[in-house]
This record gives structure tokens, C-alpha cells and sequence, in this order.
């Protein structure tokens, strides 16, 4: 491993900006993604979807859609073939099987409107939809329930009977809407609060809110006559794919092979399955390849958002500012089934600061709406939010500085995490006082205008990833990484690769492989493919490295430790040899006599990933007779190790960022007292467009490297999105002379609490 | 289903397919020629992943329908780069790293040069309010207008040139 | 969308005749009515294309009186130097409809037949006062724009009619207009409120005409002749603006939906009629 101590400089390839080599695919329009796939004889499979909130099944009647000329296939709950309940990784929210496949086809219920209950195959999109029309389905309507809290109140409508409160001693005797409760503390908390200096409290509530990726899912399913399939998918991992789809139809893995397409975002939404199934059932009744792709609208009914929450905080502080204690309560949605990010909001909501007495009680609690996904950090947010508003208040009442306040509670090396790591690797302090110290933070505000800040964290993982090295006849190189690339990984896989190897990164080529051809790796997700598959890519083209100067010292006749290795190019250093040093190429054309191909395969369990933290500033503006909110500057500042290719981790604050904002301002599910979306679409589901957001401003902290990783890289995709809340709200809460404690913090909502309405 | 021969010109070739029964120029593009870089986002006109030029005018081609094609000359994202050169404006993305997933690129880059056609020195502001309807959810957008302005500046010192 | 036909003709009479059908439904841009269809809100078994009807896409001058093609798109109407010159109220209306994709197929006609509460050109096209000229069985006629609107998504017009073309009056000097709408972002959204304001003033700079248009405030879009008298007679003081004010709030009788809430659109139409109004009068005065 290099020593990563050092600065940013002493490295050819790592830390410059070349062009992305997957990158002429994608502006040329030849890059193919998941809808863009097509096979001999392929039918458009569409999907039946339950109008109704909450309704159980009463019978579902094909006959009709059957005798439509042109159907091929028609497909339930029943046509799936589920073994026995597990759990399957699936990015960072674990799900049981029986949920993902109950969720893919509904069984008894329909549990959420926009529900799957049936799908169809056919020779064209029109009879499709004329056979979704002609299957008839009997619902006998239920009373349904969508917010959090009132999920949680005695009497509402249950939405499984066989859910007992996991986490909850003794076991209810009832089933309820609560699936768990989730328990992490330490010290004290309820003691030092009743005897502190300053306690702050709040309510805090934020909507559901959908990762918003601009390609609707998408894949196509090809059934072969020996049970052999194929799968095209818009996917975060082509491997979870293969898993969850295998298991709920009950075939060999081996007998499925996987293809990622390239992927039009995911954000942690496309790290489960909705469609493979279903599509793959099709196919297996008809042997005909199947497409299925989702409308935007039903993208909206019925592929996860992230949970809305319900959170009550206490901070208890000393005069000086210190942080001693923290009670919290954080109440998620986990939409139909059960499995929202509540415990990693628990997890995550301190980790900035070293508070030494924790509460923290968290609610995974169903209701009837779409099962959610992870997006991006999931859980983080929201208990960010509430942490990033109190401290804020904290802020104002002891009129100090909010950075100063920060830097004076926040965690550094050593310090213990309420879920029990160990803080290391750490520059939070130096990004708070990146942000401090940065133009922004001192800029003269108009009237009308003020300024807020916040801090945010992610784990980051590391896990399981496969990466292969292969070096060509002529000298290059080619990556084969094992995870879809969903920002740009490509990029940092070939500069990796291309440090380690010694070659120019033209020379230096990645490529995405499918099931069948690399091995397993755990999805593209919790900001771990530059850790975990670059370490693995690394190693790799480490092993390749070793191998060449094997090679040359077999040419050479000299010990191969004598054999230098440079830029790559390999030097004799033995004096009693007059030898030419010999290039990658010069190897590679005599591979054949020097032991074969040369390549290497590795597959690892990545350990060490660093955590990563996050601090962004942002002017807003108000327009005080209509509420309307402008963001008028943003800068965010994050804790990155090292950024490999500083243009694509820039990249990642900024759409982290831009996601923020759109969930402080905009972003909501709307639904009616009915319990049906009003918003399925882009024209209401309001994200940030060009012209609402201005120049993002970044600041790569780089001062601790992460020693783990060969070249010193954390995860930086999910951090980026935590801060913005916060940052938002604080920055409103001084315009508004109040604090806002309700996202989003849309026009209507900020001209009441200007109490002009 | 009543389905018309359609006769267009497409990135400069003449073509004919097969359109109408409510498709879409977008499903004709897709569907019938195979064009698959114009992108479905949401199909109803507020993403502006499968912006296309038609005649000059930067359209959604999920808005128009196919046999409005007769006649018509399009410009897809198939046709941006020159004979294999590319154009400016995908150098520029790439070499700022405008682009993340890709999804969405076809589509401003479309809309980007049908600014630039008849607005060759954009303000930044000009640029943001044009590309409003194409919605990008991985950039924060700030690199894509960076390379838009940049990709300005290099068409107009060509121009100069020349 | 299976089984539909598409006719583009080149008459007005082959249009009204195709209207003598069921199922037919008239398209110019096609913003809303391919968004209808692909909702399954609209299932027509023919569709009309308007566009290469003569006159229908065109912009011209008549003896100082613009009449616009009803299907003319936004991107023509802000591009022609005249009409922005003499109508600038009207054309950012126009111009804020959608992005700069929907502006290439956007029209008026198609705005105001669309009939949602919402529409964002109607109030700029009542404020300036503007007629349809619309053709039927029976041959012409002219219309107020305020006259045509029955609801959301009705219309006035009779089975066969179609609208030709919108006119608009001589514009007299020192008169002007402004269009302002209230949405949550900046661009793409379906106005909350919106408000047109046309005035004339006289010499002096005194308001000697006006007209108060206020949109997505009632099931269609309001001429509010109380709140135009307000400022008729005055010169834009406090007084004046705080009854222009509170004819607006009288007036609007709008909904709670997912876009906003009654008393916020209420509110809102109030402040937005102050700002349109200052905005005419400086450009009338300039």
C-alpha cells in the first residue's frame, strides 16, 4: 500500500481531471441503458396496479385479457416461486424476500394505490394496455392511513396482522403499524437533561421525498428453453439483481445471468428489484423475451422514496456551549412493508459531535404507501435536520458563532461513536474551518437575505467487490470492475489502475461486466465503489505489477528483487547485467514465453472505509409578500481523503447539494384523503431546475487521507446530501424570525410563518 | 391501428417509417429508427430528457406526434458529432465533467446547441433559464452550465476565425 | 393511444367538418392534449392538426392591431419585435408557459381551449382586452377572450367552432401592460396566481384606463372591474393600490390543491395585481 500521508502530490494519474472513458457513449447518445435494449421478438409487458390505498384482493379475472388477440402472458402473485423468508443485502437497508416479492406482485392485499397486482405481455405497448384494461379486478376497499404519526395511533387501520413491534418488550399482544423499535443510547440523557444550563427542544417533520432519477426502471427478461435466462437492468447491482430475482423464482443463480445497462441514476432507488421478477415470469410462461419500463407516473406510485419522519429532539448544553446530553425520538415511514432507514437515522444524527449522553429511539412504522428505497444516505437526513435546527437554536441563544459552536462539540480522532466505532480518519474540524475561513462564510448579505450552515455525516461502507486487470498484446490495459457505474466510477477505476500499472490513462480502459463474468460484489451503493471495488482494481493491477516483474526478471536471468518497477517500466538494477529496461508492451509481447496472459483477478471484502463528513453554508433570500424562497449562494465543504479524480467528486457535492435544497424547499408527496398521490409526476413533484439553484461551490478537504485505502480514498457520493436541510432551514429561520420546523419549506408554509396568511 | 408512412430527414439522411396511432415522434425515433439516444423521462413534456430540434425549434419529442414529421428536418443526438468529431459542446462536457449518470445529456446537449444557434454569447443566467426544462438530478447543474458557456466561447472564437 | 387517426388539412372548412364527428379533438402544440392522451384523460379517436391551416401559426398587423394565429407558438409570438414592443405584458405571459421546449409548440389557442383555471396567457389576454375571431358552420365571429372560458376544462364555443386568431386593439400611446405569476420554483411550474394589468395614462402620468385580470384564483380567469376603476383617476398612490388591492381579494374565489392553498392564492393575487400594475405603469410612462 502507498503511504498515503503525504499531499495530494507525488501521483501521475491520481488527482487530475482526464476524460471520463466511458464518457463519448454517453454524449453521443450510444451509451445503452436500460430501455434501450432490445431482443428478436421482444413483448412489451406492462403492469395491473390497485387504485385503492388499501384494499384486499378478492379475485383478479384474466379471462378476458387471455382471449385478447396478441397476449402471451399474464402474470400474479401465484406465478412466483418463493422458498423459504430470508434476508438479502440489498445496498443498505436489508429486506426480507418475501417483502421484495410481495411488493413486486401483491398477495392477498393491496397495500399502497399504484400497488402491482397482476402484468401482461404482449406483441405490442396497445395491446398491453388494452389487456391491463380488460383484467378485472374485485378489491373490497379498506380503510387506509398515510402519515406517520397517525400510523402509529391506536385504531388505525392495520396494515399486516402479523406485525408484532419487534424491539418492544414484552411483545404486543396486539399487531399495529409499528414494525420496530430501535434502542441507542449511552450515559445518561434524561438526567443531564433535567439539570442542564440550556435545554433546546423541537418537533421536526420532513415529507417523503423521491430520489427523483431521471430514467424510469427499466429491463428486459429473456427466458431460454433449458431454464437459462437473461436479464437486462437499469440496476445498482447486477448481483442483487440475480439474488433477489433468482430466489423469487426459485432458480439457480447460475442458471441467470445479469447484464448492467448503464444506469440513468439510482441514488440507492435501484438497489432492489421491482420489475426482473415480474418480467422474468412473464418470459418463463411465454419463452419470449419481455420488456418492462415504467411510466414516470408510476416511477412516482410505486418505486421507493425515502421515508417522511415525525422527530422530537432535546439538546441539553452547558453555558460554555458544550453539548452534554441528547434525547431524540425519530418516527420514519417505511411505506407498505416494513424497513425504513429509522435506525441508521439514530445512528448517524450525533455522529458529528462528541455528546457523551444519548437517547435515541427510533420507529420503523408502515403505511399505506410505497415500500421505500434508500436514497442516498438514507435516514441521515432527517435527523440531521432536527440536529442541524437545534444547534442552531443553541447557536442563537448563547450568541455564538454556528461554526465556533461546531468546532467546540465536534467529534475528533478517537472519539466513540454512539454505535460503538471508533471516529479515525476524521478532518471534520478542518472542513468546519474550511467553511470559517472561506470568502462565503464573511460576504456582506443584502437585506432580505441570510445565511445558514450545517454538518452532516455518512458512514461509508466497504464489503465485497471483484475487479479483474488484464494487459492487452500491445502494452494497454483494461479494468473490468463489478459494480454499474452510477457517477463516474469508471474514471477512478482506469486512474487507478493506470497509477499502480505505470501507463498513461489513455492507455487504460473499464468496463462494467455482468453476472456471468466477473465475480460477485455487493451493489454500486454507500458510497463504496471508489474504496472497496478501487481497492480491488488496485490490488489487482498490484498483482499485475508483481507478475511483470517476475516476467522481466526471467528474461533478464537476475533475482526479481532486482528488478525495479517505474512509470511502467521495468529496470535491471543488478550491475553485472547490460540490459534495456523493458515497457508493459515490451512484457506483454512476450507473455507467451514468459508464462501466459497477463492478468489478475481479485475479489476482497473491503475493511477500512472511512467515514465522511460534510459542512455547507447557504444564502437564501425571501420574498417577503409571497414566501417565495431563492438560494442566492451555496458552498459545501466535505471531508473526501482523497479525491481521485477531483472533477467527479466535485460533482458529487454538487448534486448531494442540489438534492438537499430540493427536498428543504420543494419536494413532497401529496396525497389526497383518499390516500392517493397527487403528484406523480415531474410537473408537481417539484425538483430543482437550472435556473433555481446558482454555482455550487466546493471545498475537497484532503488533509486525512484514509490510510485503508491504497490511495488514501472515503466515500464521498452520500454525505453531500446530508447538510442542506439544515443549511436551508437555518438560513430561512433568521429571514423568517422563527424556527421552521416543517419540510418542505414551501412558499405557503413560509408566508404563514411570516404570519401574513 | 391507423399507421401512415412518414417521410422526414433525420441528422441530414432522408428517412420513412412508420407512424401514428398516437405514437410520439419520441416512440418513432425510439421504436422505428432505433434512435435510441433520445430518452423517455417522463414522457408529458417536464423533463426534457428527449429534446430534439425540429425545423430549428427545440422541441420535446414526447409532445409531438410522429406524423408531424412529414417534411420536417430533426436533429437528434445522433447527429451532433460531425462525421466522428465532436462537437464542442460534448467536448466541453466532458472535459468538465458535465455529466454523471449520462441520462439527461442527450437531451441538454440538444437543448444547449439550440441556444447557441441563435444565442452564440449566452449569460449565465440566459444559459440557466433556457436549460429550465431539462432536469438533471445528478449535477446540481453547475459543471453543465460551466461547459455551456465554455463551449460558447470556443464556437464563437472558431467563428472569428473563420 | 391505439386506433387513433391524425389529419393535418389545409381549411378551415375540412376541420369544421371533421368536428361534425364524436371523438375528435383539435391540436396545435399538442402540450396539453399529448399529456391528456398519455394520462388516459384523453382518448380521441381523430385528431385535427391546426397548424397548416393559413393563418393559424402567423403574426400580423392590421392598421396598428395585431392579430396572432391561435396556434402561433410562444417562441413566434416573443420573437416578433413589434408585438413585444406594443404588448410586453401579453408576451411574457406567453413566454412563461412551460420551457423552452413547450415554447416551440405552445400557442394561445391552444392555452385558452385547454381551459385550465391556470392558463397563464388569458389574464394578459382579458387585460389587453383582446377578441377571438372564431369560425363555425355558420361562418364568423368575434368574441371577448373573458367570454370564452365556461370552467375548468370548458369552453364557451359550440361543438364545430374553432378559434382562428386572437386580436388585439390599436395600441394607444402611453399604454402598456405586465404579467406577473406566483410559482414555487423559477421556471416549469403551473402558476399558483397570476395577474395581468393593462393601463393607458395620460399626460400628466394619471391612469385614465385599466383592466385587472387575475388567474388560477376561480374556476376561470377574472376580470375584476372593480379593482381596473380603482386606478382610474389616480396616479398609482397607496390609496389607489390598496383598493386595487382588496377588489382583488373580493373577487378570487380560488381552491386548496397540491399548488397552494385558497388563502395563500388570495393573498398572493392581491400583491401580484400591486406589482403589475406599478410594472404597466412604468413601461406606459417610459
Amino acid at each position: 500500500m502507498s503511504d498515503p500521508s503525504g499531499s495530494n502530490g507525488g501521483y501521475r494519474v491520481i488527482g487530475s481531471r482526464p476524460v471520463r472513458p466511458d464518457g463519448v457513449d454517453k454524449v453521443t447518445g450510444r451509451a445503452q441503458f436500460g430501455a434501450d435494449f432490445h431482443l428478436p421478438g421482444l413483448l412489451t409487458g406492462r403492469i395491473k396496479r390497485s387504485p385503492h390505498a388499501h384494499a384486499r384482493i378478492v379475485r383478479i379475472d384474466t379471462a378476458a385479457a387471455e382471449r385478447l388477440a396478441g397476449v402471451k402472458a399474464i402474470v400474479t402473485a401465484a406465478d412466483f416461486d418463493l422458498e423459504a423468508a430470508g434476508e438479502i443485502e440489498a445496498g443498505e437497508s436489508a429486506s426480507a424476500i418475501r417483502d421484495v416479492a410481495a411488493n413486486c406482485l401483491a398477495r392477498a392485499k393491496a397495500l399502497y394505490q399504484g400497488h402491482a397486482v397482476a402484468a401482461v405481455a404482449a406483441t405490442s405497448p396497445e395491446i398491453a394496455a388494452e389487456a391491463i384494461d380488460l383484467i378485472a379486478v374485485t378489491y373490497e376497499v379498506l380503510p387506509h392511513v398515510i402519515d406517520v404519526d397517525e400510523a402509529m395511533a391506536p385504531g388505525a387501520p392495520v396494515l399486516h396482522d402479523d406485525m408484532f413491534t419487534r424491539g418492544v418488550s414484552p411483545r404486543p399482544g396486539t399487531a399495529s403499524n409499528v414494525a420496530q423499535r430501535h434502542v441507542m443510547s449511552r450515559g445518561d440523557a434524561a438526567g443531564m437533561l433535567a439539570a442542564a444550563d440550556i435545554v433546546v427542544e423541537g418537533r421536526y417533520t420532513t415529507a417523503a421525498v423521491h430520489q427523483g432519477y431521471i430514467e424510469p426502471h427499466a429491463c428486459v427478461a429473456s427466458w431460454g428453453a433449458d431454464g437459462q435466462s437473461l436479464i437486462w437492468s437499469s440496476s445498482q447491482g447486477q448481483f442483487l439483481v440475480r439474488a433477489m430475482t433468482a430466489r423469487i423464482l426459485n432458480i439457480p443463480l447460475s442458471d441467470l445471468k445479469v447484464i448492467p445497462a448503464e444506469i440513468g441514476g439510482g441514488f440507492g432507488g435501484k438497489t432492489t428489484v421491482y420489475l426482473e421478477p415480474v418480467a422474468l415470469a412473464l418470459s418463463r410462461k411465454c419463452g419470449r423475451p419481455v420488456k418492462i419500463v415504467m411510466s414516470r407516473e408510476e416511477v412516482f406510485l410505486a418505486s421507493g422514496p425515502t421515508s417522511g419522519s415525525s422527530i422530537d429532539i432535546r439538546l441539553a448544553a452547558r453555558r460554555d456551549g458544550t453539548i452534554t446530553a441528547a434525547e431524540m425520538t425519530l418516527r420514519y415511514q417505511a411505506g407498505a412493508f416494513p424497513g425504513s432507514p429509522v435506525h441508521l437515522g439514530c445512528m448517524t444524527a450525533f455522529a458529528c459531535y462528541d455528546v457523551e449522553h444519548l437517547s435515541l429511539i427510533g420507529y420503523d412504522v408502515v403505511s399505506n404507501r410505497p415500500k421505500v428505497a434508500a436514497y442516498r444516505a438514507p435516514g441521515a437526513p432527517m435527523a440531521a435536520f432536527a440536529v442541524e435546527s437545534a444547534i442552531d437554536d443553541l447557536a442563537r441563544q448563547l450568541s455564538m458563532d454556528p461554526i465556533d459552536l461546531r468546532i467546540r462539540n465536534a467529534v475528533r480522532d478517537g472519539a466513540k461513536t454512539v454505535y460503538g466505532a471508533s471516529v479515525r480518519s476524521c478532518a471534520l474540524v478542518e472542513t468546519l474551518e474550511a467553511i470559517k475561513s472561506h470568502p462565503h462564510y464573511s460576504a456582506p448579505l443584502n437585506p432580505g437575505q441570510a445565511r445558514g450552515v450545517a454538518a452532516g455525516f455518512w458512514f461509508n461502507i466497504g464489503g465485497e467487490s471483484s475487479a479483474a486487470v488484464h494487459i492487452d498484446e500491445d502494452g494497454g490495459a483494461t479494468v473490468v470492475s463489478s459494480n454499474p457505474d452510477i457517477g463516474g466510477s469508471r474514471a477512478a477505476m482506469a486512474m487507478m489502475a493506470a497509477e499502480t500499472l505505470g501507463l498513461p490513462i489513455e492507455r487504460v480502459r473499464c468496463t462494467v461486466a455482468d453476472t456471468a463474468s466477473i465475480g460477485f460484489s455487493g451493489s454500486t451503493g454507500g458510497s463504496r465503489v471508489t474504496f472497496a471495488t478501487g481497492m480491488a482494481v488496485t490490488e489487482a493491477a498490484q498483482k499485475v505489477v508483481a507478475d511483470l516483474r517476475r516476467r522481466a526478471a526471467q528474461i533478464w536471468e537476475c533475482d526479481v528483487a532486482d528488478v525495479a518497477w517505474r512509470d511502467g517500466v521495468a529496470t535491471c538494477l543488478d550491475p553485472a547485467k547490460t540490459v534495456k529496461p523493458l515497457s508493459i508492451a515490451a512484457l506483454a509481447a512476450r507473455s507467451a514465453k514468459t508464462g501466459g496472459p497477463i492478468a489478475a483477478e481479485v475479489a476482497l471484502n473491503a475493511q477500512g472505509a472511512a467515514a465522511g463528513y460534510g459542512v455547507h453554508v447557504c444564502d437564501v433570500e425571501v420574498d417577503p409578500e409571497t414566501g417565495r424562497t431563492s438560494i442566492v449562494r451555496y458552498t459545501a465543504a466535505q471531508d473526501v481523503g482523497r479525491a481521485i479524480h477531483p472533477a467527479y467528486v466535485e460533482g458529487q457535492l454538487q448534486g448531494g447539494a442540489a438534492q438537499g435544497v430540493g427536498w428543504a424547499l420543494n419536494e413532497e408527496y401529496v396525497y389526497s384523503p383518499e390516500g392517493l398521490l397527487q403528484n406523480a409526476g415531474f410537473l408537481d413533484y417539484r425538483m430543482p431546475v437550472a435556473s433555481d439553484l446558482p454555482m455550487i461551490d466546493t471545498v475537497l478537504v484532503e488533509t486525512k487521507p484514509n490510510p485503508r485505502h491504497p490511495y488514501g480514498a472515503k466515500g464521498v457520493g452520500e454525505v453531500s446530501i446530508v447538510p442542506p436541510l439544515g443549511a436551508v432551514s437555518n438560513a430561512l429561520s433568521q429571514i423568517v424570525g422563527r424556527r421552521m420546523t416543517a419540510l418542505p419549506l414551501s412558499p405557503v408554509r413560509v408566508l404563514a410563518a411570516l404570519g401574513k396568511i | 391501428m391507423s399507421r401512415t408512412v412518414v417521410n422526414a430527414v433525420v441528422n441530414g439522411e432522408a428517412v420513412t417509417f412508420l407512424g401514428g396511432g398516437g405514437q410520439s415522434l419520441l416512440d418513432a425515433l425510439r421504436d422505428e429508427l432505433r434512435l435510441t439516444g433520445t430518452k423517455e423521462g417522463c414522457g408529458t413534456g417536464d423533463c426534457g430528457a428527449c429534446s430534439v430540434i425540429v425545423d430549428g425549434r427545440l422541441v420535446c419529442a414526447c409532445l409531438m406526434l410522429a406524423p408531424e414529421a412529414e417534411g420536417r428536418r430533426i436533429e437528434t443526438i445522433e447527429g451532433l458529432a460531425e462525421n466522428g468529431r465532436l462537437h464542442p459542446l460534448q467536448q466541453q462536457f466532458l472535459e468538465q465533467a458535465a455529466l454523471q449518470c449520462g441520462f439527461c445529456t442527450p437531451g441538454l446537449l440538444m437543448a444547449a446547441k439550440a441556444l447557441l444557434d441563435h444565442t452564440p454569447d449566452p449569460t449565465e443566467s440566459q444559459v440557466r433559464y433556457w436549460l429550465a426544462g431539462n432536469i438533471c438530478r445528478c449535477t446540481g447543474y453547475d459543471k453543465v452550465i460551466r461547459a455551456v458557456l465554455d463551449a460558447a466561447a470556443q464556437l464563437r472564437q472558431a467563428e472569428k476565425r473563420s | 393511444m391505439s386506433g387513433v387517426d391524425y389529419l393535418s388539412p389545409a381549411s378551415v372548412s375540412e376541420v369544421i367538418h371533421a368536428l361534425k364527428t364524436d371523438g375528435v379533438r383539435l391540436m396545435a402544440g399538442g402540450t396539453d392534449l399529448l399529456v391528456q392522451m398519455r394520462g388516459g384523460r384523453a382518448k380521441p379517436a381523430l385528431i385535427v392538426d391546426l397548424k397548416r391551416i393559413p393563418g393559424m401559426t402567423g403574426i400580423e398587423e392590421q392598421d396598428g392591431a395585431f392579430v396572432i394565429g391561435a396556434a402561433a407558438s410562444g417562441a413566434s409570438i416573443g420573437e416578433h419585435p413589434g408585438l413585444a414592443r406594443a404588448w410586453p405584458g401579453l408576451v411574457e405571459a406567453v413566454r412563461l408557459i412551460g420551457s423552452s421546449q413547450v415554447q416551440s409548440r405552445a400557442s394561445l389557442g391552444g392555452n385558452l381551449c385547454n381551459a385550465s383555471p391556470a392558463a397563464d396567457s388569458v389574464p394578459a389576454l382579458i387585460a389587453a382586452g383582446a377578441q377571438c375571431l372564431i369560425a363555425g358552420p355558420n361562418g364568423q365571429r368575434e368574441a371577448p377572450v373573458e367570454t370564452i372560458q365556461a370552467g375548468p376544462g370548458r369552453t364557451t364555443l359550440a361543438r364545430e367552432e374553432i378559434i382562428l386568431a386572437f386580436r388585439l386593439p390599436r395600441r394607444e400611446k402611453r399604454s402598456a401592460d405586465a404579467y406577473l405569476r406566483l410559482i414555487p420554483r423559477t421556471e416549469m411550474d403551473i402558476a399558483v396566481v397570476g395577474a395581468g394589468v393593462n393601463v393607458r395614462l395620460d399626460e400628466a402620468g394619471h391612469c385614465i384606463a385599466a383592466r385587472v385580470s387575475v388567474g388560477a384564483a376561480a374556476p376561470t380567469a377574472l376580470l375584476v372591474e372593480a379593482a381596473g376603476a380603482a386606478l382610474v383617476g389616480t396616479d398609482f398612490g397607496p390609496a389607489a393600490l390598496a383598493r386595487l388591492e382588496a377588489a382583488v381579494a373580493e373577487a378570487c374565489r380560488p381552491i386548496s390543491d397540491k399548488r397552494g392553498t385558497a388563502q395563500y392564492r388570495t393573498q398572493v393575487a392581491s400583491v401580484l395585481a400591486r406589482r403589475a400594475a406599478l410594472r404597466a405603469r412604468d413601461r406606459a410612462a417610459a
